[in-house]
């Protein structure tokens, strides 16, 4: 029987040649990842277990972006536990402040990821590699401190859905819309235990950031990994980013999906999910009258220059509306500079948004723009869980960085059309 | 294997931000964590917790972020057994590692209701409800990660050359 794109790299990563759905099998990783908030624990268990050495310090990546630059004196311990690690084991791949961006956003800018890995990562966004055509899916810190020291993970191979795209997204509708749509139509366990597979002739008029954004959203429907079709443009991407030599993985012709959904990317809206689940997908022109209080533009899933770029065009001779509170958060330190050189971070500060140096801040509720009871905001995160973004009894409105600005701008959630329009 | 505890029920979707919020995952005692697991949905929980009870949810527990601490929290709290519909794949994988008997049977999350003295057979996966006097049978695990669990979780089975 045919295979699916992942069930290829998980095959070849256990060393069979066939494998099928349901299989338990032990794989050999390619890069094991954690943060500031999941490598301590995985640490501790690594300790505990008694181990005395990793399997490769070149493919582990400690990336402390969470709660830093440190939000308190807990913080600073858990990163100097993990910075301490990183010495004694001289992992080449540690990054703090100064150098750090957000894992998601940081890892295939170094290059550190490429098509046909086998990636693990003790973050659940991990499946955002999934975008290079890489096997790549979260796990916990057990996983990641059996990781670091076998260079091996337990895996059950998934079934797939398969996501058949064509047409080519409008004028201000990115991924992020699509993928808002997609989790709205098949729900946040709709994908429980599965690949989504993103394929079709659509593909090509995708950027790399959308399907990085589209990838890193898999887990909000429950999915194992998200991964995209090897094309002309993965190429690209890959070269650009000084990749070592990878592999190309295709879907065999008779391989087996449990769906297959036809996406036409022509018919997305502007979309925002509503809270308190990303399921609660709709058309920004349909949800009537909702103020905001702040707007978040950042995260591994909206924090690249293409959706800094996106905000800023709609910013450019635009004012924050009174009583809203913009932050922005270039993902890594290279989007930060290119954002500077570009004149974005200019246009955002003329708007009255508040900059901030890369870090996942506000997306977990962690620092840096917290929420009180009963306020809103819209967020180009992937979450918005009771409680996220701070008091319990605050909301999350999840969209695209072109509507996150439009509606900071006007206040309430609108269309990027409407305030580009003059219609607000 | 055996547990036998009451019923704490919660509904579907049960996401790792609301087992232990993101603004205590600056520590990684376990004890702390346990102090505010469910704390966002069910401030009584960490206070009126038994030794032994068992936490039943719906579809999809355990969703969202990764945090080991999760199923941590819920440990520590003394819990010895989650029984849900179905369950989020990283928490599922988590709480197999870290040694926290769990189990699938979306007839079990339907019919036990909260406070019913219910019993789990974990090598069997026969979950029986004492108050109601009914049985549901859940999915027993896989012989592989039987053996992950009758190591004492993933390390254990590794340091004991097991993998
Ligand atoms: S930006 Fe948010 S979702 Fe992404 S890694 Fe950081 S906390 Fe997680």
């Amino acid at each position: 029987m045919g295979m699916t794109m992942t069930q290829k790299i998980l095959a070849s990563h256990a060393g069979l040649d066939q494998v099928s759905a349901g299989q338990l099998i032990r794989a050999k990783v390619d890069l094991v990842l954690g943060n500031d908030i999941t490598s301590p624990v995985a640490i501790v268990e690594f300790e505990k277990a008694g181990l005395e050495s990793v399997f490769d310090k070149d493919k582990i990546a400690l990336v402390m972006d969470h709660f830093t630059p440190n939000k308190d004196i807990k913080a600073a311990e858990q990163c100097k536990t993990v910075r301490e690690f990183a010495k004694k084991y001289q992992i080449t791949n540690f990054f703090d402040v100064g150098k750090v961006g957000v894992e998601h956003a940081l890892l295939p800018e170094m290059g550190l990821v490429k098509p046909g890995d086998l990636i693990i990562g003790a973050d659940s966004h991990t499946c955002t590699y999934g975008a290079l055509g890489a096997f790549s899916t979260g796990v916990g810190s057990t996983d990641m401190a059996a990781g670091m020291a076998t260079g091996l993970c337990w895996l059950k191979v998934p079934t797939a859905m398969r996501f058949v795209l064509k047409g080519k997204l409008k004028e201000w509708v990115s991924g992020k819309d699509v993928i808002l749509q997609i989790i709205g139509m098949i729900g946040v366990d709709g994908a429980l235990y599965q690949s989504m597979e993103f394929t079709g002739e659509g593909l090509s008029s995708l950027t790399m950031e959308d399907r990085l954004c589209m990838a890193n959203m898999a887990i909000e429907a429950g999915a194992k990994n998200g991964v995209f079709e090897y094309d002309e443009k993965t190429k690209q991407f890959a070269k650009e980013h000084n990749c070592a030599p990878w592999t190309i993985y295709k879907a065999d012709d008779d391989a087996e999906y449990t769906a297959t959904y036809e996406i036409d990317l022509s018919a997305i809206e502007p979309t925002v999910s509503l809270p308190h689940l990303p399921e609660n997908a709709k058309p920004v022109s349909d949800v009537g009258e909702i103020t905001i209080d702040q707007a978040v533009i950042g995260s591994c899933t909206n924090g690249r220059i293409e959706d800094l770029r996106a905000a800023a065009k709609i910013f450019e001779g635009r004012q924050v509306h009174d009583g809203v509170r913009c932050i922005v958060i270039p993902a890594t330190q290279k989007i930060m500079l290119q954002a500077m050189e570009e004149g974005l971070v200019k246009t955002f500060i003329d708007a009255g948004c508040a900059v901030s140096t890369p870090t996942c801040g506000p997306c977990l509720g962690g620092h840096m723009g917290i929420l009180a009871k009963g306020e809103r905001a819209v967020a180009t995160t992937n979450r918005n869980f009771v409680g996220r973004m701070g008091h319990t009894g605050s909301e999350v409105y999840l969209a695209s960085p072109a509507v996150a600005a439009a509606s900071a701008i006007a206040g309430k959630l609108v269309t990027p059309e409407s305030v580009l329009g003059g219609k607000a | 294997m055996k547990a036998t505890g009451n019923a704490i029920k919660y509904g579907d979707n049960i996401d790792t931000d609301v087992i232990i919020p993101a603004r205590y995952l600056n520590t990684t005692d376990p004890k702390e964590l346990a102090s505010h697991c469910m704390e966002d949905i069910d401030k009584e929980f960490a206070k009126n917790v038994q030794a032994g009870d068992v936490m039943v949810g719906g579809k999809n527990f355990g969703c969202g972020s990764s945090r080991e601490h999760a199923p941590i929290a819920i440990k520590e709290s003394g819990i010895s057994c989650v029984i849900a519909a179905t369950f989020a794949r990283i928490f599922y994988r988590n709480a197999i590692n870290i040694g926290l008997p769990i189990v699938e049977c979306p007839e079990a999350s339907e019919k036990i209701s909260a406070g019913d003295k219910v019993s789990v057979d974990f090598d069997t996966g026969l979950i029986t409800n004492l108050t109601k006097n009914e049985t549901y049978q859940g999915e027993p695990f896989p012989p592989f990660i039987q053996g992950i669990i009758s190591a004492g979780g993933l390390m254990n089975a590794i340091k004991a050359g097991k993998l």
